[in-house]
């Protein structure tokens, strides 16, 4: 890693999110907002159906990075916007997110990665980088 | 509508310690997919130079989400919890947060602006250990939708 320069692209990470995913993740994250697991709340306040937690899918933004480094300790920092919602479908398949990261600046021996999620063609998180420790 | 601008600068004192476990951390970590060794390991993440099993970037969300509940709580405030929505998230980590961890959180609202009909709440969360040595400096952004919008 110690010849990663600005340009340097990670390989892509694609994950398919299904519901049972998304009660996995609140329980490990203690997230119970029910707009991730009803329909009927989430419809109600204005949703198309169920949508993923957006601290679900910077994880998994930030797994694409720490994948690649080997060790979480090199994460520095770490941020997201999130733009747009990801609707999970009731079904086996589930929301195919995919996620890609290019290294766009080296200062100090400290990379940014910029990743771009993908769901349904979307960009859905916005500024998202991470900070690694080369 | 329109949250009292009077309350930037506000904190809220720390609330009981919070012990990360080795099997939060796996059970964090499986949820998100994440199979490195120093997250299930404890002597693999030992060889990687940390005292236990690390948790990953995000995982401190479960500590600073409770700030929602803190907010919510405060009827000063007036925050109406069914129209929030977190705008956006960022983690500065000053070390990484390991098992063993015991974790105390201080709240700080650091901005309150209106836009577009929305309330926008800037939120720095303050995650330290029991040293009082700062761990992790969170910010989130919390939107509340206005009532037409």
């Amino acid at each position: 890693m110690t010849d990663v320069a600005k340009g340097y692209e990670l390989p892509p990470l694609a994950v398919d999110v299904t519901r049972a995913d998304l009660v996995r993740y609140a329980g490990a994250s203690l997230d119970f907002n029910p707009i991730h697991w009803s329909d009927r709340v989430a419809t109600s306040v204005g949703l198309p159906g169920v949508i993923a937690h957006g601290m679900y899918t910077m994880a998994l933004a930030n797994r694409l990075v720490t994948d690649w480094a080997g060790d979480a300790g090199k994460v520095l920092a770490c941020s997201a916007r999130f733009t747009r919602p990801v609707v999970v479908p009731d079904d086996d398949e589930g929301a195919r997110i995919e996620f890609s990261g290019t290294v766009t600046d080296v200062t100090d021996g400290v990379a940014t990665v910029t990743v771009t999620a993908k769901f349904d063609g979307r960009t859905v998180l916005a500024k998202a980088t991470a900070q690694v420790r080369l | 509508m329109g949250l009292d601008q009077s309350f930037i600068g506000r904190a809220y004192p720390p609330g009981t310690p919070y012990r990360v476990s080795r099997e939060k951390i796996a059970e964090f970590a499986k949820a998100i997919g994440d199979t490195s060794p120093v997250r299930h390991d404890p002597e693999a993440a030992r060889a990687a130079g940390h005292r236990d099993v690390v948790a990953p970037p995000t995982f401190l969300i479960i500590l600073t989400l409770g700030i929602v509940d803190v907010l919510a709580n405060d009827p000063d405030l007036g925050l109406d919890y069914g129209r929030l929505v977190h705008g956006d998230q960022s983690f500065t980590h000053h070390r990484p947060a390991t098992a063993g961890d015991r974790l105390t959180v201080t709240t700080t609202i650091e901005d309150i602006f209106a836009r577009a009909g929305n309330d926008f709440l800037t939120v720095r969360t303050d995650i330290a250990d029991d040293a009082g040595e700062p761990v992790c400096t969170g910010r989130a952004q919390l939107v509340v939708r206005g009532e037409d919008v």
